[in-house]
């Protein structure tokens, strides 16, 4: 199982890889929104990076309570095999 | 009726990536095929192909434009940039008026196929990305184009397989000449991957003189054996005589005539009544003169039966007049769904600089293709109107006249 700071490393990387963004942004109290500049549909690539690497489908009902980035490490954290 | 000029042209392609490369690459006889060890070693019958510069777009877009681009739109938007910079055609033009697009495109093969692939493996239709479903239609460089450069007029794909870029440049004409538009971003692309065109080997269409890459492309000349796919795109702004002056836009050159026509009968193979009927509706609409066409761009591709066909349709419209033909294809390789666009820019950049690009590898004609007056080397000569031919599968002909300006 991976710990709460491996899963911080590696998503950062991925999330800064994917949306081309400076890791600095990606921070715990962070927007996810604004950071990442999503809308409905790109929000699809976040979603896809989660499933990918973590086989954890982010459920549509559950998208309103990610708002920082905090948030997407706890769902990471509290759903990982 | 209003006239139809041109104003602005852009180029990606195997023989350059501006304007000026392209004609003097044209002019010295530069083939731009190579041999790829990529595609034998993927299972290719043939491994030549037109050597097309990738596109970097990362410091012109933002990751969220790119995303939904996939090659052909990739290579359209740098030969857009291009032309909607010679036309004086800036941002702040294109927001307030009601400018359109309509582009040839044929394939996203490659799109489709990553897209799809991510889907089947993961089981999960979230796996293709948001960009996929953008990238995997068919009109993906006309959508993307109009959402980049705030183009709110027409919005359209014109997919007609090797007549795409010339219908696109047709149909403008018609929408700008009847008033319907004013001014409307025209052109062609064509993926250039490893995928986009593997089926079209499969049915061994390709050359296969893989120990002459330069040589391959030989299009009318007796020893040709098949054409060398290549890609790239081509962008061509078309407006309104009037809005042109009005604008203040170099006028290039002027679009007087297009027609087209089908063969209606076998899905490949090529016949003479349907060419040569799109040469004669050219003519009857532009109302030119035979003897006052200059030089002929034509589709010959390199395959045996098309070039034979398209022979025997010119010199049966063309009768006594020895008018002078070449295909650019034998430096560029074929360039499909961009080709009808890519060569009015090349016919045009002969026609302002005086010269026929000589048809590299012609040594000597077949029996029937030795109806035609076939140019083989560049020739310094002066003219002032062309016509250009494109045909495609399925029995879809297209023919332009353009004239001096």
């Amino acid at each position: 199982m991976n710990t709460r700071n491996d899963i911080i490393k590696d998503i950062n990387a991925k999330i800064a890889e994917e949306f081309e963004i400076d890791e600095a942004n990606i921070t715990p109290d962070a927007p996810i929104f604004e950071t990442l500049e999503l809308d409905s549909i790109s929000l699809i690539d976040l979603v896809s990076i989660v499933h990918h690497d973590y086989g954890i489908k982010i459920a549509k009902e559950d998208l309103p309570q990610l708002k920082t980035f905090g948030d997407l490490y706890d769902y990471i954290e509290a759903r990982q095999a | 009726m209003n006239r139809v000029v041109i104003t602005g042209m852009g180029l990606w392609s195997c023989l350059g990536t501006n304007l000026d490369a392209v004609r003097d690459a044209l002019y010295q006889g530069t083939s731009g095929i190579i041999y790829s060890p990529e595609r034998k070693e993927a299972g290719y019958r043939s491994a030549l192909v037109g050597n097309v510069p990738a596109v970097d777009l990362k410091p012109f877009l933002h990751r969220k434009f790119r995303n939904t681009m996939p090659e052909a739109a990739q290579y359209a938007y740098m030969a857009t940039r291009q032309a909607l910079e010679q036309a004086r055609l800036d941002e702040e033009y294109l927001t307030q008026h009601e400018v359109g697009i309509i582009y040839g495109n044929d394939s996203v093969v490659e799109a489709t196929m990553v897209g799809l692939d991510k889907f089947r493996a993961a089981r999960d239709t979230v796996a293709c990305g948001s960009g996929a479903i953008f990238q995997s239609m068919n009109s993906t460089v006309s959508m993307n184009l109009a959402c980049l450069f705030h183009l709110r007029g027409i919005n359209l794909t014109t997919a007609s397989a090797c007549s795409s870029g010339s219908q696109s440049i047709g149909l403008a004409s018609l929408l700008i000449r009847d008033g319907l538009q004013e001014c409307v971003v025209c052109g062609g692309a064509e993926e250039n991957n490893l995928y986009g065109i593997a089926a079209f080997d499969g049915i061994q269409a390709f050359s296969i003189r893989e120990d002459d890459p330069t040589r391959a492309s030989r299009p009318f000349d007796r020893s040709r054996d098949g054409l060398v796919p290549s890609g790239g795109a081509a962008t061509l702004i078309l407006e309104s005589y009037d809005h042109a002056v009005r604008r203040g836009a170099p006028i290039l050159a002027e679009v007087v005539g297009w027609g087209f026509s089908g063969n209606g009968d076998h899905i490949s193979n090529p016949n003479v009544e349907g060419p040569a009927r799109s040469l004669l509706n050219c003519l009857r609409n532009s109302g030119v003169q035979l003897r006052d066409i200059g030089y002929i761009n034509a589709h010959a591709t390199s395959t045996l039966i098309g070039d034979q066909r398209e022979a025997e349709a010119i010199a049966q419209v063309f009768g006594d007049y020895r008018v002078p033909v070449t295909s650019t294809k034998s430096q560029t390789g074929h360039e499909m769904w961009m080709a009808g666009a890519s060569e009015v820019i090349y016919s045009i950049l002969m026609m302002k600089n005086d010269f026929i690009a000589g048809n590299i590898n012609f040594e000597a004609p077949d029996d029937v293709t030795a109806a035609l007056n076939i140019i083989p080397e560049t020739r310094n000569v002066h003219f002032d109107q062309f016509l250009s031919n494109s045909f495609g599968f399925g029995g879809t002909n297209s023919t332009l006249i353009i004239k001096n300006a």
